[in-house]
């Protein structure tokens, strides 16, 4: 199925200042940096945490733990995909219990990666709660999970892809829309 | 890249692509052996059965452990307790282990090509864990995972494999593997326990640890197989210690960071000696530990395809 590019929904300065507004909004909805950790999914919720925790580094003089989430082997279509995922490394070098969890991702869709996202966790430990951090939401939901913070809301067609492209993975930070080819 | 086989029965038949993955995927499964809770869902609902035609400890648990740890339930035959003392033969065992409902079918025999033929008859997939003296292969992609982990490569190393390489099936599979990944393999043991054309599968032949230990980064040694030593294939326990039992004098030979590798159980004192196996050149307990983790690698990227998209090997 080939695509072809449709509309950029936001180019490298809307990443950054939603990225920056995310940040403000978790050290205010957590009244600073004490007990908070940021855990970004493989593969581009990794970047975005960095990013966060670096702005967070920013505002408040505090560098918070960061992990990185490998959630395949907790994926649930694993014996439908016909192939197993190439597994990469799950790093949390601290402990979550009694933390204060921000998992961040690149895009919101079902819901099914998160799902997979918070039973990682749990079975790290015993967080005092986990908050979810997007860069994009784009509806759907099959699983009740929403998220905390929000770059952007973008209302989809099931039949579209969001592609979130970023420095550090693409070479590029931008976000587009794209349809499939009929 | 995917491992498209249904079976994993030797190195010989896997290339290098396919280990470099395999090791790939074993070390986040390590990552897992280090958790206090050790337990993905991966695998739940899938099962697997240990069918071990001689005696083992550390590869059956390994085995069982590895795919416990990944969620899936286990079942283990002992054959000195099961129907084959009835006369049963494998083909049928195996067949009965199937309609059980069974995934993955885990065998050790005496007999070389025995899961190869097990393999034929079945639909579950298929592990070598020891089939005679040929392979060994899961022992293999431990130590190279290992190697891999100390060294941050395999290619370019120069490995000794030290002891009764005749017997030995882990030799083979190191031999296999690690030639494919681009180490120099050399293999160091009497003459009487060298096979005639161990030369052909790639491995460079010493009967003298002066020359066979020269600048090596890596040594293997091999159990002395007590138990298949009855046919006078060596004067003494004691003479074969003095020359080629692991001491360390022989140590200084190799590359002073060389690592000490010993698939065990190891008789302590005579295939090497108690200074070197509990010294620091030695990752003996790492190997362990490694072993668990690559076989949860090869029981992930075993299961959960479609039957379709499965060659047989």
């Amino acid at each position: 199925m080939s695509h072809h590019e449709k509309t950029q929904i936001l180019d490298a300065d809307g990443i950054r200042r939603a990225l920056t507004r995310i940040s403000h909004e978790i050290l205010e909805r957590n009244a600073g940096t004490q007990d908070l950790v940021l855990i970004g999914i493989r593969r581009r919720g990794v970047p975005l945490a960095q990013r966060i925790a670096a702005k967070i580094k920013e505002i408040e003089g505090t560098s918070v733990p960061l992990g990185i989430l490998d959630i395949n082997l907790y994926r649930d279509d694993l014996s439908r995909l016909g192939y197993q995922p190439v597994l990469r490394k799950t790093e949390v070098p601290f402990s979550v219990t009694d933390k204060k969890v921000v998992l961040v991702d690149d895009v919101l869709y079902t819901g099914r990666t998160v799902r997979a996202a918070l039973d990682a966790i749990m079975d790290l430990g015993r967080p005092k709660l986990i908050q979810l951090a997007v860069l994009i939401d784009r509806g759907h939901r099959e699983l009740p999970i929403r998220a905390d913070f929000v770059g952007k809301n973008v209302p989809t067609s099931r039949r579209e892809t969001i592609s979130v492209l970023l420095q550090e993975v693409d070479g590029i930070d931008k976000v587009v829309i794209e349809e499939a080819e009929k | 890249m995917d491992l498209k086989r249904k079976d994993i029965l030797g190195l010989q038949d896997l290339s290098a692509e396919e280990i470099e993955l395999i090791l790939d995927t074993a070390e986040p499964m390590k990552e897992i052996l280090g958790r206090d809770l050790k337990k993905v869902p991966t695998l739940r609902g899938h099962s697997v059965v240990t069918l071990f035609y001689e005696p083992s400890t550390r590869t059956r648990t390994s085995f069982e452990l590895a795919a416990k740890y990944l969620g899936a339930d286990t079942a283990s035959i002992a054959v000195a307790t099961s129907s084959v003392q009835k006369g049963e033969s494998l083909r049928d065992t195996a067949k009965t282990i199937e309609m059980m409902g069974i995934d993955v079918i885990i065998i050790r025999h005496s007999a070389a090509g025995a899961p190869h033929l097990l393999s034929r008859y079945v639909k579950a997939r298929v592990i070598n864990a020891g089939d005679g003296a040929h392979e060994h292969p899961t022992q293999a992609l431990l130590d190279m995972f290992t190697i891999r982990e100390k060294k941050g490569r395999l290619s370019g190393l120069k490995v000794a494999i030290l002891g009764d390489i005749a017997h030995s099936r882990v030799a083979r599979s190191n031999i296999w593997g690690l030639t494919k990944m681009g180490a120099e393999v050399r293999v160091i043991g009497p003459p009487t326990l060298m096979p005639p054309d161990i030369h052909k599968m790639g491995a460079r032949v010493f009967y003298r640890w002066e020359d066979g230990l020269k600048d090596v980064d890596v040594i293997n040694v091999l159990r002395i197989q007590l138990e298949r030593q009855q046919k006078g294939l060596f004067p003494s326990i004691r003479e074969y210690t003095r020359l080629y039992g692991l001491d360390e004098e022989k140590l200084r030979c190799a590359k002073p960071d060389v690592l000490v590798l010993h698939p065990g159980p190891v008789n302590r004192g005579i295939e090497i000696s108690p200074e070197v196996q509990d010294g620091r050149h030695a990752v003996i307990n790492e190997q362990v530990k490694n072993g668990v983790a690559v076989r949860m690698a090869l029981l992930y990227l075993l299961m959960g395809r479609g039957e379709e998209d499965v060659l047989t090997a």
